[in-house]
């Protein structure tokens, strides 16, 4: 047989059909639209993740330092009470130094490809305007296995870079800005007032909007040549078989070799950081409508404390204890957050299959929808905090439902 | 049950009972009752309303707590038990009816008569199923057994009340106005149900105001402003 008091809150609660079935729509809508969302949010942030990790190097190695070197003074004297400020980390213009035997060395790891570069500002001139960038110096057969450029053509090929020292790479969206094509030629001009002029052998679209308005790629040679800086390269660019091994892989390298090499996750750690913003606000205000849920538990379980008096006097002058009283109303929150749950799971699976037909926005491609990533994780959360919620909503009305003296109703009653 | 009581064995006995309510102006409810009620009897306690007719009842059934004196059920002082014994002895050896039925609206009369029982918890559900149907078998009350009690009559409700106050086969009935609602043919019924139940063994009390329903009760008590006094002769 049923527990006693979950047959008296069943009943109370199919007394009640409207009221109920709107304290659990209440919560259900909460759920639905914490998962959802939440698997929407989710869902956009891994894309968004996925294109950060195909268009940037899994690790960066660049020439910096994260500290400056010990200096001699205090490797000398190690006990010395030293106190050395204003010490700078080594002038970067030099580049990677022994940057081929550091090539050479990870070239011989497995799971890893790098590629070498010379990253440096610059100049591109069209029609007399003048368009900054960051312009990068590869080596387009090594680039091909170290990032994913190559497949981010869309227009020419990267290899055609390596047959034209005098090519140039643009992000389609600036070439679209500067009103150029394939086979226009642009002048680029560095800081250091070298220039070369180029000719657009190739256009890439990475879908990060910085990437394919700022950046531009040529030949090494021809980028260490305008920068005025023979033989010198600043930036080795890695991709690991393993993208997860990323902050374990770069510390090794960054211990080996000395210089700073940044995992993606730290070289994009301000997105990073705006998707846990963001994660916070989605939380919180599809945790709102379960809270507001709450509030509608609250005023239905009330209600019926109020309305069932005479119910718990009868019930407590029969000898029912106070404790069992207040577990009534407790299993009356607890079903309606039970049901609501469930009904709140269907929800969500309705919502997501929903906006999993909306076209992605900003995308090209008519048939790319929005991608809705819902975890049994979050059905998981969103049904414990359902719970949690029904429980606490239910706790204050049920608690005074136990103080209720049986005898000043049963006086009362005629 | 305690060494100290020397008293008879069975039965319910008030000693020196007083309530008062607290408050600026204290009201004394019920003024010094001392009596025993028999085991197998029944009693009336009839007096005027508001004569404390109802406040002595809920003292005896453990509903209340006295301000000073006692209440000896079977011998065993009560006034120093905590508030869960007291609710455990309600549930085992009292049964109430009011002149009100307080019966659960959403409960079919048998649920109604189940709730003490499952509360208790001593017997399988079938097992108190048909204790339950017996109950309402020997109040003529079988057939509405699946009803809800607003389909039901007062005298039908009054009788279910009756059948809930029995469910746990408890030794003292107490019963306030329990006829107060209802019309002659059926309130002279359930003083029957209830004449029967003392000769069945239990201790019966019931609070009245009809005087001629007393007069067949074996035991009389009669209050006046909280006092027992000595029953006046029928005008
Ligand atoms: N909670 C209360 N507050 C104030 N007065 C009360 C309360 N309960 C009972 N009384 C008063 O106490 C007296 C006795 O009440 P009661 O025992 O119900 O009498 P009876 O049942 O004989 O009519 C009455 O005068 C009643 O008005
Ligand atoms: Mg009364």
């Amino acid at each position: 047989m049923v527990p006693l008091p979950v047959s008296i809150a069943i009943a109370h609660l199919r007394a009640r059909r409207r009221q109920s079935a709107v304290s659990i729509l209440g919560v259900a809508l909460g759920v639905g639209f914490f998962i959802a969302i939440s698997g929407m949010m989710h869902g956009f942030q891994q894309y968004f993740l996925v294109q950060i990790v195909e268009s940037t190097p899994h690790v960066l190695i660049t020439d910096e330092y994260r500290a400056p070197p010990a200096q001699p003074l205090e490797v000398l004297e190690p006990h010395a009470a030293l106190d050395l400020r204003r010490v700078v980390a080594r002038d970067p213009v030099r580049g990677i130094a022994n940057a081929q035997a550091i090539l050479d060395a990870l070239e011989a790891m497995p799971g890893l490809e790098a590629a070498p570069a010379l990253r440096g500002q610059g100049l591109l001139r069209r029609a007399g305007r003048d368009y900054g960038v960051t312009v990068l110096g590869i080596r387009p057969e090594r680039e091909a296995r170290a990032t994913q450029l190559a497949g981010e053509m869309v227009a020419g090929r990267l290899d055609a870079l390596d047959a034209a020292p005098d090519g140039v790479i643009l992000g389609s969206g600036l070439a679209a800005k500067m009103a150029i094509g394939m086979g226009d030629s642009v002048l680029l001009a560095s800081p250091t007032g070298g220039t070369a002029r180029l000719r657009v052998v190739g256009l890439f679209k990475t879908g990060i909007e910085t990437l394919d308005t700022g950046q531009i790629y040529v030949q090494l040679a021809k980028q260490q040549a305008v920068q005025g800086r023979p033989r010198v390269i600043n930036e080795i660019r890695i991709r690991l078989a393993e993208v997860a091994r990323s902050i374990p892989v770069a510390d090794a390298l960054e211990r080996r070799f000395g210089y700073k090499a940044a995992p993606w996750e730290e070289t994009n750690s301000r997105v990073l950081s705006v998707f846990r913003l963001q994660n916070v606000i989605i939380y919180m205000t599809t945790g709102a409508i379960l809270v507001v849920a709450g509030f509608g538990i609250f005023n239905i379980i009330s209600t019926v404390v109020l309305e069932k008096a005479r119910d718990i006097a009868i019930l407590r002058s029969v000898g029912m204890p106070p404790a069992t009283v207040t577990r009534i109303f407790i299993v009356e929150g607890l079903v309606v957050g039970l049901v609501g749950m469930l009904v709140g799971w269907v929800v969500a699976v309705g919502i997501a299959e929903a906006l999993r037909m909306i076209p992605a926005p900003g995308s090209t491609d008519p048939t790319q929808t929005l991608r809705v990533d819902t975890s049994p994780l979050s059905f998981a959360i969103a049904g414990g905090i359902a719970l949690a919620t029904s429980v606490l909503a239910a706790w204050l009305p049920a608690s005074r439902a136990a103080r209720i003296d049986p005898l000043t109703i049963i006086r009362g009653a005629v | 049950m305690t060494g100290a009581v020397v008293q008879e064995e069975g039965g319910l006995r008030a000693v020196d009972l007083v309530r008062v309510l607290p408050g600026p102006v204290p009201t004394v409810l019920v003024d010094g009752v001392s009596l025993t009620i028999r085991p197998g009897s029944l009693a009336a306690i009839t007096g005027p309303s508001g004569s404390g007719k109802s406040s002595l009842l809920y003292l005896l059934g453990l509903l209340d707590r006295p301000t000073s004196g006692d209440v000896l059920v079977d011998g065993a002082p009560t006034a120093g038990l905590d508030s869960a014994t007291r609710d455990r002895l309600r549930l085992e050896r009292f049964g109430f009816v009011f002149q009100f039925h307080f019966l659960l609206p959403e409960f079919s009369v048998l649920d109604n008569v189940l709730v003490p029982m499952r509360e208790l918890g001593a017997l399988s559900g079938t097992a108190m199923r048909s204790r339950a149907l017996e109950i309402l078998d020997s109040l003529d009350m079988a057939e509405q057994a699946d009803k809800l009690p607003a389909q039901l009559s007062g005298g039908q409700r009054q009788r279910t009340a009756v059948a809930r106050a029995l469910a746990n086969d408890p030794p003292f009935i107490l019963a306030d106005e329990p006829t107060g609602a209802l019309d002659t043919r059926n309130a002279a019924a359930v003083f029957e149900i209830l004449h029967g139940l003392a000769r069945a063994g239990r201790t019966v009390a019931v609070v009245t105001h009809d005087a001629g329903l007393a007069a067949t009760a074996p035991q009389r008590f009669h209050l006046v402003d909280g006092r027992l006094v000595a029953i006046p002769t029928a005008a």
